[in-house]
């Protein structure tokens, strides 16, 4: 047994020894080009089945091109996997990824911009027919590096029973932050002892909670970061104000829960009429409309020295590392998952506020408005809407920002001193940028 | 051992000459035979334990590489850095709060409970099986429940204080419960599965023992104390290096519940640098945070085993 083993051994060896001439690794040039691209999902519904079925579609129109779609996570993942893959030398050709992991991904020198692929005026005109807003998180330095695909806005959601039994208009949600205290106030219930059954309003702060403080900060009129990325503005007397602000909502008037707020079960407490306001992505849209039991309305966030809210959600992203042929490829995809009709399809089945206006005047989104109304509220607030939080070391940066936000809203710092702090500390990590 | 002898005499069998014309496939196949048998082990050990810990403590010392910026040797600027980062110091001093209350809960609890089941009572295998169902659920399915548990008015805890005329409380976003929170979910996780070894331990004790020491009148606490205890020290060891490791190794249940929030009160050192590696990039100081992590492992399994060791009585 062992000797066989041996000898065995000794003929293999032998023969590597023999054979040195390399193989010649001749894969059969495939005609086809492939590529591959990430998707997050961040939304309920049957997403990867909506996915499969437009690049089925995509594939049937364009022979020669296959796309290998892989569904990747949760944002967080698909980044992940997509920069380990990047840095290990097989990045995906495209993928969707957050708006705001625009610099991260300019300063990893892993995507390639648009511009120099929009070579005909059919091309410009499709770079610029998406709503200004969802644009500003996709260019910075005079080039665009992300197309607007799946892209939201916070909205208020209120409970119009708990309106008519506080004596409220059920059709009148609260326009300004005066009215949101006042309503809010009406709409808290408490037994003598003190216990809330039912909070006046939630605005969640766990997961990203910069992200509804901007919603905070651009009713007040101020921005948190500059263009490029490089500066932040965190200690503004006005984002201190729109911080006091949310404190005050839970210390000051008691309308909302004290500490800080569960995103992912903030539209639960909502069901359960735990609380009669909620904020949240217009991607909960559908989710609210199969689950609420009671007529419910959305409404733009509410005004105080202006109104608006941020934009969120995810680009389509092209990688640096393709041939030409590849890239042209890529870039017909993009073209082609972005046209009016698809945007349209995807909003409705999603709940994404539609990418570009002409999206909204096709016969299948015009008949999805006229029979649900609040689809639009989204849309109609995007004239107001601003960028998302963004800046060069982004994902720190935001943790700066979400660490004092919920020093402040848990009671540890006042609000002036948590929003000091957090741009100190964002100064010194962006100070190799400038 | 018979197939040694033969391979050393291989050689011998060769021709003369072939000795001295240096490598011949017959020469080679002894010592690659030899090879092989340590291959695979040490491939495993290689690739996924020395060399990682190696380039783990290598990188430290190097800036994290950004786009066309190469990694720069820097010599101990990450760990300077860490010294000056409170966020650092916030999760170690949670992790030795979280590891202080963890192991000891855990460790107590799962004896208790194999002591329990160890005996004759009423409903002892269904006892059984709810001790030991926390343990074969995922980490990440157990925190989504927990999470539900803790939701503030509707949540299981909100709701059976309820009936005792208590206010709601928002556990998880108050900075005073939410590490108290994630150590309750450890514990209920982990005992279960330290009792099972307890109980393994327990059952392999002679019960003539026991029974000696009671003809010579000794309570049960006092057999307990001076016999059971002692002789279950090995087990302990054993439950107490796991027990360590699992309060440094397993934070699932961070990501699923608070991300460390509120404002850092429950990150925990290995949440911390999953975060600086794959949230923002920072390799390098990644690396600084897990040699770190690595030495404080390191030592702890060290101490135990030079305190215990003298202790313990292996039977």
């Amino acid at each position: 047994m062992r000797d066989a083993t041996m000898k065995w051994l000794a003929a293999l060896i032998g023969a590597v020894m023999m054979v040195l001439t390399p193989a010649a690794a001749t894969s059969a040039a495939a005609n086809d080009i492939e590529l591959s691209f990430y998707y997050p999902i961040a939304v309920g519904g049957p997403i990867p089945k909506i996915i499969d079925g437009y690049v089925a579609d995509f594939e049937k129109e364009n022979p020669g091109i296959k796309i290998k779609a892989i569904y990747a996570g949760t944002y967080q993942d698909t980044l992940t996997k997509a920069l380990t893959a990047f840095k290990s030398g097989e990045p995906p050709d495209i993928a969707i990824l957050l708006s705001t992991d625009m610099f991260t991904l300019i300063d990893e020198d892993a995507i390639a911009p648009f511009d120099d692929l929009l070579k005909t005026d059919a091309d410009k005109a499709w770079a610029k027919s998406f709503f200004p807003a969802f644009m500003e998180n996709s260019q910075t330095g005079g080039k665009t590096w992300g197309i607007p695909f799946q892209r939201s806005t916070i909205v208020m959601f209120w409970n119009k029973d708990a309106f008519k039994e506080a004596g409220l208009d059920p059709d009148k949600a609260p326009d300004t932050w005066d009215e949101l205290v006042a309503d809010g106030g009406k709409l808290t219930k408490r037994d003598a002892s003190g216990n809330v059954s039912q909070w006046g309003v939630e605005i969640p702060s766990t997961g990203f909670p910069y992200w509804l403080f901007q919603g905070l900060t651009t009713a007040n009129n101020v921005r948190l970061m500059n263009e490029a990325g490089t500066a932040t503005y965190f200690d503004k007397p006005g984002v201190v104000e729109a911080l006091q602000y949310w404190v005050d909502l839970s210390r000051k008037y008691q309308i909302q829960p004290q500490g800080t707020i569960e995103w992912g079960t903030t539209p639960k407490d909502f069901f359960e009429r735990k609380t009669a306001i909620m904020w949240t992505s217009t991607g909960n849209l559908t989710n609210v409309r199969n689950n609420a039991k009671f007529p419910f309305g959305v409404a733009m966030l509410p005004a105080h020295q202006g109104r608006g809210s941020p934009t969120g959600g995810g680009n389509f992203y092209l990688f640096k590392k393709m041939t030409d042929a590849e890239r042209a490829a890529a870039f017909k995809f993009v073209i082609w998952m972005t046209s009016p009709e698809r945007a349209a399809d995807w909003g409705i089945a999603t709940g994404y506020v539609a990418v570009r206006p002409d999206a909204w005047d096709t016969p299948t989104m015009k008949k999805y408005v006229a029979d649900f109304p609040a689809a639009a509220v989204a849309r109609d607030q995007l004239k107001y809407a601003v960028a998302e939080l963004s800046t060069h070391d982004n994902q720190r940066v935001t943790k700066v920002l979400n660490d004092g936000l919920q020093a402040a809203l848990t009671g540890t710092k006042t609000p002036q001193q948590a929003m000091q702090d957090a741009q100190q500390e964002a100064t010194r990590l962006l100070k190799p940028y400038q | 051992m018979h197939g040694v002898e033969p391979i050393a005499g291989a050689p011998a069998a060769l021709p003369p000459q072939a000795r001295f014309t240096g490598v011949t496939p017959a020469r080679l196949a002894v010592h690659v035979y030899g090879w092989l048998l340590l291959l695979p082990a040490a491939v495993l050990l290689i690739t996924f334990t020395h060399y990682p810990a190696i380039a783990t403590l290598v990188d430290s010392f190097y800036s994290t590489p950004r786009g066309r910026r190469a990694a720069v040797f820097v010599g101990l600027d990450n760990y300077q850095a860490m010294l000056a980062d409170p966020v650092f110091w916030r999760a170690l001093q949670n992790n030795i709060i979280y590891a202080a209350s963890v192991i000891p809960l855990t460790v107590v609890l799962a004896l208790a409970m194999a002591v329990l089941i160890n005996g004759n009572i009423k409903g002892r295998a269904l006892l059984r099986l709810s001790f030991f169902t926390p343990t074969v659920l995922p980490m990440i399915a157990v925190a989504n429940v927990w999470l539900f548990f803790y939701s503030p008015g509707y949540g299981l805890f909100d709701q059976l204080f309820g009936l005792f005329g208590t206010t709601t409380h928002n556990w998880l976003g108050d900075r005073h419960t939410a590490l108290a929170c994630l150590i309750a979910v450890a514990v209920w996780k982990d005992a279960g599965f330290f009792m099972i070894f307890y109980l393994a331990a327990l059952q392999q004790i002679s019960p003539q023992l026991a029974e000696a020491a009671a003809i010579e009148g000794a309570s049960r606490w006092y057999v307990f104390r001076r016999i059971t205890f002692p002789l279950l020290m090995p087990t302990t060891l054993f439950v107490l290096v796991n027990a360590i490791i699992n309060s440094f190794r397993l934070v699932d249940h961070i990501v699923v519940m608070t991300e460390g929030g509120p404002d850092n009160t429950t990150a925990l050192l290995l949440f911390y640098i999953y975060e600086v590696g794959f949230k923002f990039w920072d390799t390098a100081y990644a690396a600084t945070l897990t040699v770190v992590l690595l030495v404080l492992l390191a030592f702890l399994a060290l101490g135990q085993f030079l305190l215990f060791d003298r202790k313990i009585h292996y039977q």
